[in-house]
Parts: structure tokens; sequence; C-alpha cells
């Protein structure tokens, strides 16, 4: 399969200025080179959840699988359990990976299997009109919470390294050149690689200038240094001011889920003949 | 000796359910048709648990009241069981921790609990030794007794046979059943063959989490596993269960998962991705008394109308109800089948009674099962995942393919599947995918959608569904009845039905739920019952108890 652009005739939804374009325009570019460094496209599957991210499946031309809301990681994961050559894409909202479906995530984090989950994290729920998510600050004042909410929000990243993750990211939809290495990195990782994307959401929690002011890019980082990244990634909690470092955290080389899974199946007449032998030692 | 009845009790942790397998075994090598009913509380140490091992001259797949011997590894079992005894019938106990009070029954009193620790044997094989009893008791050859023992223990073989023989030794005959000389036959649960069957239609992944009465199977392919190059996996939750499912389903495996009425609440918002996304997954629901939890470890049919309507949306589903191994066996197979070739969901309807209850297992009496290959893409056109088909049935690609860009959406959408609000693509989409349940339905009618026993002459019919089929039809042959069972209950099998009920003028309709869940589909079908026989205290009918109830009616 080749494609020049991996565009398709979906006319695009989101609103002009919405961080999604960022992720749009990198991860077309980064299937773009992983094409031509020879990766089949037909190889690549993406799956997305519900919410204004999931719409990204429709605006790329190769396999996909539009789940539904919480739910990208399990079908993810059974796609990539599938056939060894799958490269698994998860496109998931921060609703919908840390709120709806968290468990999911964090369960496909302690099996290290291979796949790697991109999530939208605009920190507030677009397409239901503003309410507060799992990473929105506290006092957050959206449709459900008028007085602000009571709670603080999890460091996602805190919790993925702590689940068992061995790839994690962050970039910001204001940084396409880091999106493109990261999910780049993200997508060669063998294992469960995550990145969370700082993308904006212009109409409902407009952050762009508060995250221009505090993010950088980590130097002199070791990524292998469980405890460095850890650090690191404590270093703002999505709650209070502080530096918002982007890059590599962590990446780590462990065995995956998936190896031992992929088995041949057995021809018919063959099973035919084991299942009669399994009735004649129940006699 | 047409028949027999055993009944066997202890504390759970008392290999209680081995020793029915055993002394099954034994019968069944004997030549004696067997069925095993097995009661157990929701606990894993202690309480109380029995099973009631019937054989007979012919088939039979449902237990009696009364039983003809009953074995008491402690005084519970005498306790609560002695209203089962005949005036005839024996006990054989441990007489280190039973009394037998208050009956004149004839008793064989072994000091088992004593034999057991004198030859420094663990506390469970108390149970071997009043197996080795029973074979005396009964007449039973000491060959029989070690052939069985040899394959059903392959641990510590020679304390057990030891602890046995003194068993053997210390009882004397007093009711003998002799051999029948028929081959013996296979011994299966209703679970063990459902998912034989799965692997008979071309299983390649299960997913499960565990929940009674469903997770035997779930162990059963997880055994089978190696062997047969699946695909066992046991997630998270039923939710990452079904989705998982649904994964497993876009790759072009064949896929089934395995769940309890509780699990499948939880499954509702995938069954209702995989009838808008096409993506066919077999559900086994394997059914138990609720509402909520219930009665975790016991039987009922209250599921029916819960997995017809389940989910949100209108799509095809396929629903079978299968009674016994055999028809588990068929139609694990046939749903697999079936639900591919039209890309829905198939959910097969089981119950606790029918799932862990052991039956005879004749393969060859199950008639063939007929190929039902999908559709696949021509490959001479552009792909489209959701190409509109005369019968709505798209034909199928499956990633990767160097050819074919494959789009599943839970949203509505075009053929290429691209989410799509339109009107005119929205009708035309529901149109095409709620079609394929006219083509279904066609297609049920070469199979054995609704099967009829008893006396076919008879004007009134005891209709049943699932497990209640094989206690009806030996009710239904003492007295003279015709049964009317329907297995397909979704598309449902109108003119197959409309045969069965020819010259019929009463319906008498049993089932174990409260409501009457068949009679309101059969209502709703334009079919009215007239009476009904309803039983929902977790516990199935027994023959005696159904045909008591039938006098009434």
């Amino acid at each position: 399969m080749e494609q020049k652009d991996l565009g398709t005739y979906a006319q695009n939804t989101w609103c002009p200025g919405c961080g999604n374009f960022a992720i749009l325009n990198a991860i077309k570019t980064v299937l773009g080179e992983l094409n031509a460094e020879g990766l089949p496209l037909e190889n690549v599957v993406l799956v997305s959840g519900i919410g204004c991210h999931a719409k990204i499946v429709d605006y790329i031309n190769v396999n996909s699988f539009y789940s539904i809301h919480g739910r990208v990681t399990p079908a993810a994961e059974a796609i990539r359990l599938g056939d060894p050559k799958m490269k698994v894409i998860g496109f998931a909202g921060d609703g919908d990976a840390y709120g709806e479906g968290i468990e999911h995530l964090i369960f496909a984090a302690k099996r290290n299997i291979d796949i790697t989950m991109v999530i939208h994290n605009n920190r507030v729920y677009g397409l239901t009109t503003g309410q507060y998510t799992p990473t929105s600050p506290q006092g957050y004042r959206g449709r459900s919470t008028p007085e602000g909410t009571k709670e603080l929000p999890i460091n996602p990243l805190e919790l993925m390294l702590a689940s068992g993750a061995t790839y994690l990211g962050r970039g910001t939809s204001h940084g396409i050149e880091l999106l493109k290495k990261l999910f780049k990195e993200a997508i060669l990782h063998k294992g469960f690689s995550l990145v969370d994307v700082l993308q904006v959401c212009v109409t409902y929690f407009n952050m762009y200038e508060y995250y221009d002011k505090r993010v950088y890019e980590l130097k002199d980082h070791n990524p292998l240094d469980y405890q460095q990244a850890l650090n690191k990634i404590r270093e703002w909690d999505y709650n209070r001011d502080a530096r918002i470092a982007l890059g590599t955290f962590y990446k780590r080389g462990s065995p995956t889920f998936e190896e031992g899974f992929f088995k041949q199946a057995v021809p018919p007449p063959e099973r035919m003949e084991k299942i009669r032998l399994i009735l004649e030692s129940s006699i | 000796m047409n028949e027999v009845s055993f009944l066997i009790g202890g504390k759970a942790g008392f290999g209680i359910d081995k020793s029915g397998t055993v002394i099954a075994g034994i019968l069944n090598r004997m030549g004696y048709r067997i069925y095993i009913y097995r009661d157990y509380p929701s606990l894993i140490r202690g309480g109380h648990t029995f099973s009631i091992i019937r054989a007979s001259k012919t088939r039979v797949a449902c237990h009696l009241n009364k039983v003809d011997i009953i074995l008491a590894l402690n005084q519970d079992t005498f306790n609560f069981h002695k209203a089962r005894l005949k005036e005839d019938s024996l006990i054989i106990s441990d007489s280190d921790v039973v009394k037998i009070e208050g009956v004149s029954n004839r008793v064989i009193g072994i000091p088992i609990t004593g034999m057991v620790k004198e030859e420094n044997a663990a506390e469970i094989m108390r149970n071997t030794c009043v197996i080795g009893a029973l074979c005396k008791a009964a007449g039973i050859s000491w060959d029989i007794l070690d052939e069985i023992f040899r394959k059903e223990f392959t641990k510590e073989i020679d304390i057990n046979l030891k602890i046995a023989r003194r068993g053997f030794d210390a009882a004397r005959e007093e009711k003998r059943i002799e051999g029948l000389g028929q081959a013996p036959l296979a011994m299966l649960t209703g679970n063990q063959a459902a998912g034989l069957g799965l692997i008979r239609g071309g299983l390649k992944t299960y997913i499960s989490y565990p929940m009674t009465p469903s997770s035997p199977i779930l162990h059963f392919l997880a055994e089978m596993a190696p062997d047969f190059g699946l695909k066992v996996i046991h997630p998270e939750s039923e939710i990452g269960v079904v989705l998982m499912a649904l994964g497993a389903s876009y790759m072009g495996e064949r896929v089934a998962v395995g769940t309890s009425g509780g699990g499948f609440c939880l499954m509702t918002e995938g069954l209702s991705f995989s009838g808008m996304s096409e993506l066919p997954v077999v559900f086994i629901v394997g059914q138990r008394p609720g509402p909520s939890t219930g009665l975790p470890t016991y039987s009922a049919q209250t599921e029916l109308h819960f997995v017809l309507n389940a989910g949100q949306g209108e799509f095809v589903r396929l629903v079978v109800a299968p009674a016994d191994p055999e028809e588990a066996y068929y139609w694990s197979a046939v749903s697999l089948a079936l639900s591919q070739k039209y890309q829905i969901p198939g959910i097969i309807l089981t119950d606790k009674n029918m799932g862990e209850g052991t039956f005879n297992f004749d393969l060859s009496s199950m008639g063939e099962i007929r190929e039902e290959p999908p559709l696949l893409w021509d490959r001479k056109s552009e792909y489209k995942r959701y190409l509109d088909t005369e019968n709505g049935v798209s034909p199928l690609a499956f990633v990767p393919d160097r050819n074919a860009i494959v789009k599943v959406n839970s949203y509505e959408h075009d053929e290429y599947g691209i989410t799509a609000e339109d009107q005119q693509i929205t009708t035309r989409m529901n149109d095409k995918r709620l079609r394929k349940a006219t083509y279904l339905a066609k297609d049920l009618e070469g199979y054995p959608c609704v099967k009829t026993y008893g006396n076919k002459d008879s004007s009134t019919v005891l209709l049943c569904w699932g497990s209640n089929k094989g206690v009806c039809v030996e009710a239904a042959e003492r007295s003279g009845l015709k049964v009317v069972q329907p297995l397909v209950l979704w598309p449902f099998p109108v003119k197959q039905f409309q045969d069965a009920l020819q010259g019929v003028k009463k319906l008498i309709c049993v089932e174990n739920n409260a409501t009457g869940q068949l009679t309101r589909l059969l209502k709703a079908q334009g079919f009215g019952t007239d009476k009904q026989i309803l039983k929902y205290d977790g516990r199935p009918f027994s023959l005696d108890e159904l045909q008591e109830r039938l006098s009434g009616v």
C-alpha cells in the first residue's frame, strides 16, 4: 500500500486552532516516514475512542477501529495479539483513557503489550461541552462543576510509570517537531508506550499561553533511569504552577505480553481427530 | 436393575465433586447411562455440598429426589437428605463421625476417619474409602474400581487404592448392581461440551473474566489452548473481555466470550458495538438466579429477555439455548459459523444445571454440522467494509491486506466505514444491517431450531427451553405427553414452531423463572400458552417434582 497523502474525503470538523491538528499532522508525517523506511501501511491499525480526538481515524486513510468511549486500549491489545506484524496506535482523550477507560490503560501498561497510546490530553471534555476531566486542575469550573472541582487531578505519567509502562513521553500541540519525534520513538518502542499530549481545546480550555510560558524540553535526562524519570514526572503534578518538562521521560526494554501468543491454528481434520481423543479419554 | 441413584455429600473441600465423577465413571463403565446433578454453596471450605448421580439403562438428563444409596461423610449429609430415602435405600456412612438415627434403613457403617488416619493418608481420601465400600455393597468388582481410579487419580494412586481397598474389605454386599453390557459413552459437562463445540466451529480466541457458572469453560479452553493453537485470555474485566473480543474479530479470528448475567451487563455496550460495527462475537451466557449477585452457584432461566433486548439501538442477533452437552456442542459450533457468516453477535444461553451437570455425550448422534463459510472480498473492486448488498452482508477483508483499507466504526458510517450523520446514509445502513435477519431466518430453516419428543400424537404439550428439556422429556414419556423445545429463540423459528404445534390443544410451559419468560416471548410471536409450571428456587426440577406439579394442572 503506497499513498502520498494519507488523507480521506471526510470533512474535518475540529474547531479552528484545535490542538488535534498538530497530532493529526505529526502522525501523518511519522506514518509517511515509517512507510518510506519500510513499514507497510497495511500493517498499521489506528484505534480511537469517542470524543473530538476520535475523529482522527476518519481523517487518515489507513486501517482503523473507531471504538467506543474509554475502550481504545483493549481493542488495540487484541489487534496486536492478532498478528506479530501489526503496529497498533491508539488515540484517546483524557476523559476516555484516564477516566472511563483507566482500568484498561493500567492493565495494558502492566502487561507491557506492544501498542502505542497517544493521549489527546486537553484536560476538558470538549464534545460534551466543557466538563472537568481526571486531569483538570483543582477548582476547574465546568458545566458540571460550576463551583469548581473539589478533587485534585491525577498525574497520568506517574500512574503509568507505576503500572509498568516501558515508554513514557510528553509533548504539546504547540510543538509538532517534538510530537513527531515522540510518536516515532513510541511506535518503534517494543512494549507499551504512551505519549501524553498537552493538546489544547481552544473553545473550552485554552491553555496555549499557560503552557508556552512553562514548558521546556528535557536535556541531560537519562530515560533509562527510573528515579530520574519519576522525579521529572513529579516536577509538575497537573495542578500547581511549575515548569513542565517535555520529551522522553522513560524508556526500558522488557519482555512483552504477546510473545508466545502467535500460534498456528490446528487444521480441521486434525482438530476433529483431537476432539475424538478427548471424548475417548472421558469414557 | 434399570436404574439407581446415589447421593454423596459432605463439606466443600471433601472431594465430593470428584467422588461423583468417579462413581459415575464406574457406572458408565458398567454400561449405565449417567447424569450428575451438583449442588454446592458459594464458599471454598465448609458448608454442605452434594452430588446426585443417576445411572439408568436409557439416556437420562435429570435427577430424582429419592435416592437408592446415600454416602454420608458427615452428619449433615444424613440429616439434610434422610427425606430422600426410600424404604429399601441403603446408607453407607463414616461411623466415626456420623450417627444414623430415626430411620429403619439398612446401614453400612465403616470407621473411615480412623482407617484414613491409620494409613497416614490425607483426610480428603475418606471419599476413596467410601467409594470402595460402595463397590463392595453394590457387588461391583474390584477390577472396575481399580480401572476407573487409575484413570481419575493421576497422583497418589497407590495410597488411594489402598484406602479404597480398606473400605471395600470392610463392607458387605447389600444391594447388587449388575452390569448392563452396553458400551460406555463419553461423559462431559455442558461447559466442556460448549468448549469443544467452539473448537469444532473453528474457535481461535476465547476471552473471559471468571464468573460462575461459566468459569469452567475458561479453565477447559485454557487447558486445551496449546493443543489446538488457541488464544485464551483472562483480562481485567468483562468490559475488557468484550472489547478485546471485538479487536480479535476485526483481525478475522473466530472469537467467543463466556460469562453470566452480571458480567453480561458489563458487556452490553460491546454487544451493541458488535451490532453496529458488524464484528461477530459469540457470547456464552451461563444463567444463575438474580437479580444482582443472586445465588451465584445455583441455576435459573432468567436472562432470556435480557439477552434478547440487551444493548442500545436496533440490531440483529442470534440467540440459542441448548439443553444438554450434545446440543451445546452442536450450537456452539453453529453459532460461531452463523455469527461470522452474518457478521452479527451470537448468544448461547446456558445455565448452571447444564453447564456444570455431567451427561453422556455421543458424537455420532449429532448429525452433520454444516460448514457456513463467510463471504470474502473478491479483490476485484475497491474494498468497502460496509458495502451495501442484497442480503446486507458485506464481503470481508482482514488486515493486513495490501489492497484493502479496513475501517470499522461504532458511529453510524458510510460504506467505507467513515462516520456519517447524513439522513439517507443512516436509513440505508440501518436497512442494510437489519435486512440480515430475514436471510439468517431463512438459513435457520435448514437447522433443527425446534425439537419435539415424547408422544407425538398427544394434544397436550410441555413447552420448555434450555436445561429443562431433560426432565420434561422424561416426564412426558411417562405420562404420554408431547414435548416441544425451541432451541433457537431469535430470530424466532415461527414456521418450525407452528409445525411442531400441529394438532395441539393445550400448552403447558415449564420454566426455571418466576415470570414465564418463554410464555412472554411466545405471546409476542402470536402463540398463547394455557398453563405455566414455574420454579425459581435456584434448583432444577427433579423428575418426581415435575410429575407432581404436572398432576396439579
